[in-house]
């Protein structure tokens, strides 16, 4: 009863989501505000029965209904509530399902934070939401129902895949779609706009705090499915450059261009054309992310359909999606207008390099990801396009980005005077220089690439010190502290997220730098020495988990006679699958990473056993949590807060002489 | 700078990171491809020599040996109509096991062993790696062929 419940409201949904996306968008184009403001209620609605429907499946799971077709096939009577639950996401009917969840999760926000939108802008947003979602119910009810019936019932569940189960799972597909899906408000801004023709600075500043919540969002989404696969594959990688990973990092590279972009938009009105085309751009890289990973076409631990009707589906509704609103654009962005005029040295000048240099490094990513799949499509050959290629296209691409990241903050508005920056930069560029060249020789090794990394980062953290020095020399306060506190957040937020980035480089350089891995056979009381740790193995005992048996290991760790940590790496097998599990085992430390993973039993009780030191390795992910908290910080900005309390859009009046009356 | 002048420059700079990126892209492409080949198709000879490539194909069963030092191990790739031993040192993934399909990077050297880098098995059980799956399905698609041309225990021999 519950299940048929839950696929009830899913169809009531589709129904509200039909009127959603049409009436307020004809109602907006004739100036009708009753039909405008049918949205409200629309995305409301819209967003309780979409819950419904997500609880609905979530009681089948908690309740072990294993007439569910989707519960039986990714859950077990065995498994904990918690995986159960988070089995909801762990294949694709219930990840389409939270996919629409978490649409309508960021509509309802939209109509919580958009008192001070004209109407006709947000019942366009409302309308444009309603559409996406529309396509998304539809997949799901035609070739995608989480609620399917098995009849008979299943006596049990076939289990959720074991590499699934495990907490990094459970919030890493949340986090990833509240990133994905929240480009789509971003999307559904810019295609208002354009319907409307209204493309102005205080649209910019409408759409920013949007942007710059999803990106957070993905940007801590990328970090957890990286770190994921780093203690849970058992490899001891952070980044694999899998098109799966690639799929949710295109998206990121157009996002982060966006926020940037948007930037030059809402302070100097420039870059219109180009911010909606990227915004355009990030969505339909969501788009095609979510197609490549849940359609098949790319082959991991998160390609569940081999359906090919869903494949298709997917990409008709990309078709749709993308070719529809770059007809739109190619329509009515011409009708924008341009920007302020600028020089090349200048803000908006370092703006666009660092856009045009992101969304090529986009680009060769996508190329590297979608050449194999379409050679193979055409017949012409299997080929893989391995880490090496992105590595050797990626890092020339971004290495100016981020030495431009040093000048950009502290260039002037429409034109900058060259000899003027390299005196302010001057000492952080020598002080970059000298570091990064001398820092390697103290720690060992000098390459190349390792005092690239470190003058990158370097020359990034310096550069935020001047640029906040400056900053303070231009505020009021009492003291040191007050003006501190004077200093506006979203400037506090790009100061942090821009370090981010440096704490991020840090951790790449030193990993790829000085990391040392070795795979020995050690018996019972043997030991292994790796970057200055020496490891003695202490046998293995049989264990017994709630739905797995393991053999794990003891490993004692001692540095300099000293015991440093004492590691449990498990093998496990899970019985009702059949499959063995690696479960490393992680001594994490600020400086350095401990990393053992059994490999296989050999005799007399020995284990070959892969090794790993690390060094730095967690500033990876530090790196990149810190860049979600400088754009938490950016967010939560004075000027976006009086504009939500306001009704009246915070925008001054003589640059929007006459849009209200366009309503 | 005039407008234009300016405009005329904005372009040649985005022109040059363009060509740049696709001097890099080629570049890469051109080193970095790694093409896959089946068993039947190595033992022909159609696989490059001191160049990487990829081999898929079943694991053949009972053919895993272990050296002595734990680690280096031996064993054979099939696509049912022919045989390439392949040799790794180093720790296997989870999911490889006789008789299951593995996919396999490395070199072909003198002898006619596949010495591989990476060993790649798959996430799930009872899934395959479409290049394993592609190389049993040819062979079968010519192991029909050859039974009509008559020299079915020739392929039978290969595939014992």
């Amino acid at each position: 009863m519950i299940p048929e419940i839950g696929h009830f409201a899913l169809i009531l949904a589709l129904c509200v989501a039909v009127v959603q996306g049409t009436l307020p968008i004809y109602g907006a184009a004739i100036g009708n505000s009753a039909l405008m403001s049918i949205a409200k209620p629309a995305a409301r609605g819209q967003f309780l029965l979409v819950l419904t429907a997500f609880c609905c499946l979530g009681y089948a799971f908690a309740d072990k209904d294993f007439s569910v077709l989707y519960v039986a096939s990714t859950s077990n009577s065995q498994l904990p509530l918690h995986y159960r639950l988070a089995a909801i996401w762990g294949a694709h009917e219930g990840s389409l399902l939270l996919w629409t969840l978490i649409l309508t999760v960021w509509m309802f926000a939209v109509t919580l934070f958009s008192a001070h939108l004209p109407e006709t802008m947000r019942s366009r947003i409302l309308g444009v939401m309603g559409l996406v979602s529309l396509g998304f119910l539809l997949f799901m009810l035609t070739v995608s129902n989480p609620f399917e019936r098995l009849i008979p019932a299943a006596p049990d569940g076939r289990d959720l895949n074991p590499l699934l189960q495990d907490p990094g799972m459970v919030i890493h597909p949340p986090m990833l779609y509240m990133g994905y899906v929240g480009f789509s408000v971003a999307f559904a801004f810019a295609i208002a706009a354009l319907l409307g023709g209204n493309l102005d600075a205080a649209w910019a500043r409408w759409s920013r705090p949007w942007t710059t919540v999803a990106w957070c969002f993905l940007t801590v989404g990328i970090a957890m499915g990286s770190g994921w696969a780093y203690y849970e594959l058992g490899w001891g990688g952070w980044w694999f450059w899998d098109p799966v990973e690639n799929a949710s990092f295109m998206p990121w590279l157009a996002g982060t261009a966006l926020v940037h972009s948007l930037a030059v938009t809402d302070k100097r009105g420039g870059f219109k054309v180009w911010t909606v085309l990227l915004a355009i751009m990030a969505f339909s890289l969501s788009l095609l992310g979510t197609f490549l990973v849940r359609s098949g076409v790319l082959t991991s631990v998160h390609a569940f359909a081999t359906d090919p009707k869903r494949g298709l589906f997917i990409l008709a509704f990309l078709a749709i999606v993308i070719g529809g609103s770059l007809i739109l654009y190619a329509w009515r962005a011409p009708r924008v207008g341009l920007g302020g005029s600028f020089a090349m040295v200048s803000r908006e000048g370092m703006l666009l390099a660092n856009n045009v240099l992101l969304v090529a490094a986009m680009g060769s990513v996508l190329l590297g990801t979608l050449y194999p799949l379409f050679l193979d499509a055409l017949d012409l050959g299997k080929i893989s396009v391995g880490p090496p290629y992105f590595d050797s296209v990626f890092v020339p691409l971004m290495a100016p980005a981020l030495f431009l990241m040093g000048i950009g903050p502290l260039a002037q508005w429409k034109k900058a005077n060259l000899p003027d920056l390299a005196k302010r930069l001057r000492w952080a560029f020598g002080v970059s220089v000298v570091t990064a060249l001398a820092l390697p020789f103290v720690i060992g090794t000098w390459t190349p690439l390792l005092s690239l990394g470190l003058l990158l980062a370097i020359w990034i953290a310096t550069t935020a010190v001047i640029g906040l020095r400056e900053r303070l020399t231009h505020v009021d306060g009492h003291g040191l502290a007050g003006r501190l506190a004077a200093v506006p957040r979203s400037y506090w937020g790009m100061l942090v997220a821009h370090c981010g980035i440096a704490v991020f480089v840090v951790g790449v350089t030193m990993v790829k730098g000085f990391e040392t891995e070795k795979d020995v056979r050690m018996n019972v009381g043997e030991t292994a020495t790796i970057g200055g740790y020496t490891f003695r193995f202490d046998g293995a005992q049989d264990v017994m988990g709630p739905n797995y048996t393991a053999a794990r290991g003891t490993f004692r760790v001692s540095l300099d006679g000293r015991e440093a940590a004492v590691l449990y790496p498990e093998k496990r097998r899970y019985p009702v699958q059949n499959q063995i599990m690696t479960e490393a085992a992680i001594d994490p430390g600020l400086l350095r990473d401990l990393y053992v993973s059994l490999g296989e039993p050999l005799d007399d009780g020995a284990w070959s056993v892969r090794l790993y030191h690390k060094p730095f390795v967690d500033w990876i992910w530090g790196g990149c949590l810190i860049m979600a908290l400088g754009g938490a910080l950016a967010v939560s900005d004075r000027r976006y807060r009086l504009a939500w309390r306001r009704q009246e859009p915070a925008v001054p009046a003589s640059t929007r002489p006459a849009r209200r009356k366009v309503a | 700078m005039k407008p234009r002048h300016k405009r005329f420059a904005f372009i040649g700079l985005g022109l040059l990171v363009l060509g740049v990126a696709t001097v890099l892209v080629l570049n890469a492409f051109q080193s970095n491809l790694v093409f896959f080949f089946t068993p039947t198709q190595v033992v022909s000879g159609e696989a490059p020599k001191g160049r990487s490539f990829r081999i898929g194909g079943m694991v053949e069963d009972g053919s895993l040996v272990r050296d002595n030092d734990g680690l280096t191990v031996h064993f054979i790739v099939t696509d049912t109509a022919k045989r390439v031993p392949v040799t790794y040192k180093g720790i296997l993934p989870d999911l490889f096991k006789e008789g299951k399909g593995a996919v396999a990077q490395g070199q072909l050297v003198a002898d006619g062993t596949f010495v591989a880098s990476e060993v790649l098995a798959k996430h799930d059980e009872n899934y395959m790696p479409p290049e394993a799956a592609e190389a049993l399905a040819k062979a079968k698609a010519s192991g029909a062929q050859q039974s009509k041309s008559l020299v079915v225990p020739q392929g039978r021999k290969d595939s014992l």
